[in-house]
């Protein structure tokens, strides 16, 4: 086979791998590895375990260049390995084993044998220096069977957050190794009463709840409404600039938008009726919430400016709980036309007539749907006398899965923008009510606050 | 120091740290001072300038605390009494349910009447679930709750514009404990006074 040129072999793997994105077959589940990449021509570039394993990794601390940059150098190598495990494409070697590895400062001082030793595929070696302006990043993958390097990056820029560094290297090495589109830089928003405030007014002792974010591995949290008063359902928008959530600050439940990096709030329903649960349409352009506007709770959607509405259902039952397909063109939601509540998709223009998704279950609320390859929809369900778990229906093979079971109440599904994983609330760290992120199999629960108690989590589409 | 032991039965505790400061100087005035008990609000050692500083201050007294603001206070402390009383009382639900029952139509019948009889009263009608509902979900039916229970009081000849609704959901639960008779506490309209 003759060797392809580096430049040329990076734009086969960009398009073989976008090309998987756009219409290939259903991915594999979290942990088992892409086989669909692993071409003979992209040999060259895409580190391989032993076969049926997924490759191994080592990725030790960033060499500081700088006395200043020692802690971020830490920070980034234990941040890059945490981000690297999270999507289970790769087995990362525990960093308490790397001690009888031989440090290198340079890459030509890399001892090969002894990572292959440890027994890794590929090393992951960064540097960090000090600039005038903040910090400079070099890090390049090794494939130690080869010895070649497989990626090569540099990035300038502020020294105040190492850990956007890590983040940022590894969603480009999995996207370069794997064709998977990474979410280390995505983030969480969910409800909190962590400040302990309490609502003034008339009556007493009611716990005020306001709008946070964290990044999406739970660090960086922070309170970005200052409403002193019942704050719940936030959703991102598309462009991950803008919150919208429910309010009660003027003593009843309306619509507001949060656009976080301008300190703007709107108001887009005008106070017309009670107004809940706003999500965005995935181009941004909309939004779908639940109003009980013109008698009942219906599903409505508007511009994001509050014009143009439209009701999409109507049903003397309630109708709650919208969340849009992927590509915009279905709205899912909660109804209990049926007597129970239960999950029905219809067009998101309000035509046509609803399809029931949930079937078997005595209570569903709360859908989200997955975006491609995956065709699901999850969704709270209630499998005990007061308890809820998280289940997810197929669309293609209309089967259902459990991936919570019984720990704790749990509720609140909301998709992780690749599919691959779900933020929840569960009561399962002592009762109090936490977010929680899980793949997509039930497995890797991990929690993510721990402050008071936390509700109704979304996860950022970037 | 000496003065010192002589003057404590006439000393409270508090006196003492600013008596021993002036003790310093060991001046004989301070001695004098111990009869005027308005002389340590001066935190000075020096006595001179105290008297017209004291008549300054009594002086502008009267500026502060306008009357309304007083007036508002009042009123919204009587609203929290009256809503502490629950002239009101609140009306409860079954599971997953929005219907009233026999007992709540009793229940809303007499606040119709109270209603009635208070007819500058305006009243917020809240509903409220128990926590075995999901959060989400739990707002629409909180809203039907609140929605059933104006309903029935506007058929009752409450005028449909002293009664506003608004569902919390789970939010504020009545009884946050787990067990039955927490959750039926919970599964309520309440009625807030908000103008009388």
């Amino acid at each position: 086979m003759t060797r392809p040129t580096p430049v040329a072999a990076l734009l086969l793997a960009s398009l073989v791998g976008t090309g998987i994105v756009a219409g290939g077959p259903p991915a594999q589940n979290p942990g088992q590895p892409a086989s669909a990449v692993q071409q003979p021509r992209e040999i060259e570039l895409t580190i391989s375990g032993d076969p049926g394993t997924p490759p191994r990794f080592a990725v030790p601390n960033f060499v500081a260049l700088s006395p200043e940059t020692a802690d971020a150098a830490k920070i980034i190598g234990q941040v890059l390995w945490d981000d690297l495990n999270f999507e289970r494409e790769f087995y990362l070697i525990p960093r308490d084993t790397y001690a009888t590895v031989p440090a290198a400062r340079a890459p030509e001082q890399i001892p090969f044998s002894a990572w292959r030793e440890l027994g890794a595929d590929g090393l992951v070696f960064g540097s960090v220096q000090k600039t005038e302006k903040g910090v400079r990043v070099e890090v390049r993958v090794f494939n130690l069977s080869s010895r070649e390097q497989v990626f090569s990056k540099e990035y300038s820029g502020g020294a105040a957050n190492p850990r956007l560094y890590a983040h940022t290297i590894a969603d480009e090495i999995h996207q370069q190794q794997r064709a998977l589109r990474g979410l280390a830089r995505t983030k969480l928003t969910f409800s909190s009463d962590r400040n302990l405030d309490k609502v003034a007014g008339t009556v007493q002792n009611r716990d005020v709840k306001e709008i946070y974010i964290a990044d999406y591995d739970g660090a960086n949290q922070r309170r970005i409404t200052v409403n002193r008063a019942l704050n719940i359902t936030p959703a991102w928008s598309p462009d991950a600039r803008a919150i919208a959530y429910t309010s009660y600050r003027k003593g009843f439940p309306d619509i507001l938008i949060a656009r976080i990096y301008e300190g703007v709030s709107e108001s887009p329903t005008g106070g017309k009726g009670s107004n809940f649960l706003p999500v965005w349409s995935p181009d941004g352009t909309r939004i779908a919430f639940m109003s009980s506007r013109d008698g009942n709770p219906e599903i409505y959607t508007m511009k994001t400016d509050g014009t143009d509405v439209r009701r999409i259902t109507n049903h003397q039952a309630s109708d709650v709980t919208p969340t849009w397909s992927p590509n915009g063109n279905l709205i899912a939601f909660t109804s209990d036309r049926t007597g129970s509540p239960q999950i029905y998709t219809k067009n998101s223009d309000g035509l046509g007539t609803p399809r029931r998704i949930t079937r078997s279950e005595s209570y569903a609320d709360r859908p989200t749907w997955s975006s491609a390859p995956f065709n699901e929809i999850a969704f709270a369900s209630r499998t005990s006398r007061s308890g809820f778990d998280i289940k997810v229906f197929d669309l293609m093979s209309s089967q259902t899965r459990q991936i919570t079971f019984g720990e704790g109440t749990n509720e609140s599904p909301a998709y992780s923008p690749n599919g691959r994983h779900l933020a929840f609330t569960s009561t399962r760290a002592g009762g109090s009510v936490q977010v929680f992120t899980i793949d997509r199999d039930g497995r890797n629960a991990r929690q993510i606050t721990s402050s008071g108690n936390n509700y109704t989590p979304n996860w950022s589409l970037r | 120091m000496i003065r010192l032991r002589i003057a404590p039965a006439v000393l409270c505790l508090g006196l003492l740290g600013v008596f021993a400061i002036a003790c310093g100087g060991k001046q004989p005035q301070v001695v004098a001072a111990l009869a005027a008990p308005d002389l340590p609000l001066l935190g000075s050692p020096e006595p001179a300038p105290a008297p017209p500083e004291i008549a300054d201050l009594v002086e502008e007294r009267p500026i502060l605390a306008p009357a309304p603001l007083a007036d508002e206070t009042v009123e919204e402390r009587s609203l929290e009494d009256l809503n502490l009383d629950a002239p009101l009382p609140p009306v409860f639900f079954g599971l997953d349910g929005s219907g009233l029952d026999a007992r709540a139509r009793t229940v809303m019948a007499a606040a119709a009447e109270t209603l009635k009889q208070e007819s500058s009263w305006t009243v917020t009608i809240e509903g409220h679930c128990d926590e075995r509902g999901t959060a989400e979900y739990n707002l629409a039916l909180g809203e039907r709750r609140a929605t059933a229970a104006r309903d029935y009081l506007v058929s009752l000849g409450i005028s449909a514009d002293r009664l506003k609704s608004v569902s919390y959901g789970k939010e504020f639960p009545f009884d946050a404990g787990h067990t039955e008779s927490a959750w039926a506490q919970n599964r309520r309209a309440h009625f807030v006074i908000t103008a009388k």
